[in-house]
């Protein structure tokens, strides 16, 4: 049974149809990129997976229970969470607090009002453990509104992780970094969502990126799949090709 | 028969009133998405600076020419007013988060309320003399002071000049531009300080000419102005922020409200009005005309 | 000046920990140093700053501006009046237990209206509704005295087990000063606890960025009604220890301009600091009272100084005392 399961999703926009049909499923242990030229669909198919947006029509199952109008917060706890294209972080609050927010929220201790957060040995061990993984220990204390780009890519993604998801959902998380960086943050990424054998669907651009590091690749165009197979698969379909170079 | 027709008429007035009030304050909110605390407050700025003007002219001129010459001097007042607030204090905080623009409206409620006492000191202005002398009318079979019946048309005129300014003009184009998206107007060579300021002294002259209108009416009163304020959120709230036929709607649901609850409950009245504004937002956030 | 790093207290107290024993002596002997008057002023600068302790709550950590803080404050001062009349216990502890109940009863209701809206829809409604209770209270002048309003007696305090001398002021100026001093220190470090808890995080997470807040699995809108629930509660017992002080409980502290007088407190001393409001409110009434003796036109000086400050110096006293701070240290 694949992990997330998603059938006839419709989602339109007055008469713009943003996503249109489509069938995707994602199985356990599997990093699987999400392409397309821009208004392919591909945010908005992660807004549908996510809870931002309810669905027009289609199904969404995960772990073979209907998730479709699940708001987001039953989907958190169901283990789907995500970055976001542009960085949504708390800016004011430190790295630190970032990502121990999220596993403070993931213990449910969120509403405790008369402990001091400090006090927390273990939220902090753990969140201190996280941030090494994605490499911002050195950052720990800067509040995360005056980080660079890339950190502030790790950090969205660092926290997302730290809700300890099966199914992690990330939108463009190298976009505005250089190529080397890229190289770096992917790197993170991947060993991260390996080593914790967890599912993630990645929205990206750069094919260099989607080739190297996915186990399949599912090509959008226009609100529907047009494409879906591992890297060689897709390397060597026409009609990707096209709409990737041609159409463009 | 009698009471329905006068009760139906001061519904007219109290509309028309409010919704000079209140279109005042929506269109500030609407082009420059600033909500005026201190709109109120300039209300009644214009209803002193009219009491004032009558109470030293009325001796000489006939009345008729007292108010045509009169209104429109109490309302540039107060869209001269307008004019020094917004490039002073209120341009500054355009970047800056919405609390600081509530505050320094607070801020500037505060001035204005006690200039206004220190100019006209605390006790109430009248111009009743002028409202007295324009005598009453019987319209459909009923006596009915003939300035009220003034004031309702007046209300229709600002309503019909509002609208024509905005939608068939070439200036109510570029408010409406401006309003939709400030940075895209400014890139096509819109001179967006300019109209913020002009829309904004069309706000205050709205509330100056309800301040004018209304005076002779009831007087001028310290704390009119408060009391105008949260009438006109409560229009303003049902009617939805940033539009104009909300701002008419909301006023002639308000009204209609005030002349019901006056007749049958009338200690709450007041608690009637904030209610409704309370369910309206409950049901309907963005009030019933809303701009997307 | 080195920090003091205590065991259960963050790094983050530092120097300001070290001034507060020997302000908290300074404190105790305010009502042997100086004048009745000044000891009853310094009492309603201390309930204030509970009052506005509460608001910011909402406002410096949850990022929600509230414009009917007066509803809290001037509902528990009513019921303290009304515990006297209707059920004539003149006790200070069953005040400050209607003061914490009104308060909560209130804000949970409003709050349900309230916490959906966010900005300037939160606002209004804010006002709108503190201006229904009000109006309430006006109208329905039978029961609450209308303008004149409904006397508060000084009550006992801790059920008696404090003598009351027969003089009111000296009363006021000595053991009920001791009391409210009391009450504020337990509230301040409640509030403190509350800001550093993962309570306190979730808000300031709320005010950062909401979306991502519900992305991360805070319910917003819980967390928003829990919050207005305990910054009404904290208004109520400010209310309930206003009241003796004032001797009355009238209309104009339900009214929205005093809502707005708790605004400007919090704005004064500093919304993103946390002693930033007790600053503030202490200030504010000295600001208050002198102004109000000296001129008629003190809404004048208020409006100016709020004016001002929003241009110049919008983080408050605090806040610009850290800034200049800032800068200093890093001219050594």
């Amino acid at each position: 049974m694949p992990l997330l399961a998603a059938t006839g999703l419709r989602k339109y926009f007055g008469d713009t149809r943003a996503v249109d049909g489509v069938d995707f499923s994602v199985d356990e242990q599997r990093l699987v990129s999400l392409v397309g030229s821009n208004g392919a669909g591909k945010t908005t198919l992660v807004n549908l997976i996510t809870g931002l947006l309810p669905p027009d029509g289609g199904q969404i199952l995960f772990q073979g229970r209907d998730v479709t109008f699940l708001p987001v917060y039953d989907r958190i706890k169901a283990g789907i969470t995500r970055s976001f294209q542009i960085v949504n972080l708390f800016d004011a609050l430190t790295v630190l607090d970032n990502v121990r927010l999220a596993i403070l929220s993931r213990e449910n201790k969120i509403r405790r009002a008369m402990s001091l957060v400090e006090n927390d040995a273990e939220a902090r061990e753990e969140t201190e453990e996280v941030i090494d993984e994605f490499g911002l220990t050195e950052r720990m204390d800067a509040p995360a509104g005056g980080l660079a780009q890339g950190e502030r890519k790790l950090l969205d993604v660092a926290v997302a992780y730290a809700l300890r998801p099966k199914l992690l959902l990330l939108d463009e998380p190298t976009s505005g970094v250089g190529t080397r960086e890229k190289g770096r943050i992917m790197d993170r990424i991947s060993s991260v969502v390996r080593s914790r054998g967890l599912s993630a669907i990645i929205v990206e651009h750069d094919m260099d990126v989607v080739f190297k590091y996915s186990d399949r690749i599912v090509v959008m165009h226009e609100g529907r799949v047009l494409a879906e197979g591992v890297p060689d698969q897709i390397a060597q379909d026409t009609r990707v090709s096209t709409m990737l170079l041609g159409r463009r | 028969m009698d009471i329905v027709v006068v009760q139906l008429l001061n519904t007219f007035l109290y509309a028309a009133v409010l919704f000079l009030i209140a279109g005042g304050l929506s269109l500030v909110y609407g082009v420059m998405r600033i909500v005026n605390l201190a709109h109120g407050s300039l209300y009644a700025v214009g209803a002193f600076v009219m009491a004032w003007l009558v109470g030293r002219l009325s001796v000489a001129i006939p009345p008729a020419l007292l108010l045509i010459g009169l209104l429109p001097a109490a309302a540039a007042a107060v869209a001269l007013t307008g004019m020094v607030i917004e490039p002073t204090v209120l341009r500054p905080l355009y970047a800056r988060a919405e609390e600081y623009q509530l505050l320094m409206t607070f801020g500037v409620l505060l001035v204005l309320e006690d200039v206004m006492r220190f100019v006209w000191g605390p006790t109430p202005l009248s111009a009743s003399t002028l409202w007295g002398s324009f005598g009453s009318s019987t319209i459909l079979g009923s006596q009915y002071p003939t300035y009220n019946l003034l004031v309702i048309g007046i209300g229709l005129l600002a309503a019909v000049a509002l609208w024509a300014l905005i939608y068939r003009t070439r200036f109510g184009v570029i408010l409406r531009a401006t309003s939709q998206d400030r940075r895209m107007a400014s890139a096509l060579g819109v001179n967006v300080a300019a109209v913020y300021v002009q829309a904004f002294a069309i706000g205050c002259l709205m509330a100056g000419l309800a301040g004018a209108v209304v005076v002779p009416i009831q007087g001028a009163v310290l704390g009119m102005g408060i009391d105008a304020l949260v009438l006109a959120f409560v229009v303003v709230v049902i009617g939805g922020l940033g539009s104009l036929e909300g701002a008419a709607a909301g006023a002639f649901i308000v009204a209609i409200v005030r002349t019901l609850a006056i007749s049958f409950f009338p200690e709450l009245e007041l608690a009637v009005l904030y209610l409704i504004a309370a369910v309206v937002l409950i049901t309907r956030p963005a009030g019933l005309f809303a701009r997307p | 000046m080195r920090t003091m790093t205590l065991r259960y207290f963050p790094a983050r107290l530092g120097a300001p920990a070290l001034l507060l024993v020997p302000l908290a002596l300074l404190l105790l002997a305010v009502p042997y140093a100086l004048s009745s008057y000044q000891t009853l002023l310094l009492s309603y600068g201390f309930a204030l700053a509970i009052a506005a302790l509460g608001f910011n709550l909402l406002l410096g950590h949850t990022g929600l501006l509230s414009f009917g803080h007066s509803a809290f404050f001037g509902a528990a001062a009513y019921t303290a009046a009304f515990i006297v009349k209707y059920a004539q216990l003149t006790s200070m502890e069953a005040f400050l237990v209607g003061g914490v109940l009104s308060g909560a009863v209130i804000a949970a209701l409003f709050g349900v209206i309230c916490v959906r809206y966010t900005r300037i829809f939160f606002s209004i409604l804010t006002l709108a509704l503190s201006q229904v209770l009000w109006s309430l209270a006006f109208k329905f002048f039978w029961i609450t005295g209308g303008t004149d309003g409904i006397r508060v007696p000084t009550p006992a305090l801790l059920g008696g087990a404090v003598a009351e001398p027969q003089d009111k002021v000296v009363f006021l100026a000595h053991q009920y000063y001791y009391y409210v001093l009391v009450v504020f220190a337990v509230c301040a470090g409640l509030m403190w606890l509350i800001v550093n808890s993962p309570f306190g995080k979730s808000l300031q997470a709320i005010r950062d960025n909401e979306v991502r807040a519900e992305f991360v699995g805070v319910r917003v809108r819980l967390h928003r009604w829990i919050v207005f629930v305990v910054s009404g509660i904290f208004t109520g017992i400010a209310g309930a220890l206003w009241a003796p002080l004032n001797g009355l409980a009238t209309p104009d502290v339900l009214y929205w301009s005093f809502s707005g007088e708790i605004v400007f407190m919090a704005v004064l001393g500093g919304v993103r600091s946390f002693a930033g409001p007790i600053v503030g409110a202490v200030v504010f009434n000295y600001l208050k009272t002198y102004a109000v003796g000296r001129t008629e036109y003190w809404q004048l000086l208020l409006g100016t100084v709020l004016i001002v400050m929003v241009l110049v110096m919008p983080e408050g006293i605090l806040g610009t005392l850290a800034r200049v701070m800032r800068r200093v240290r890093r001219l050594d």
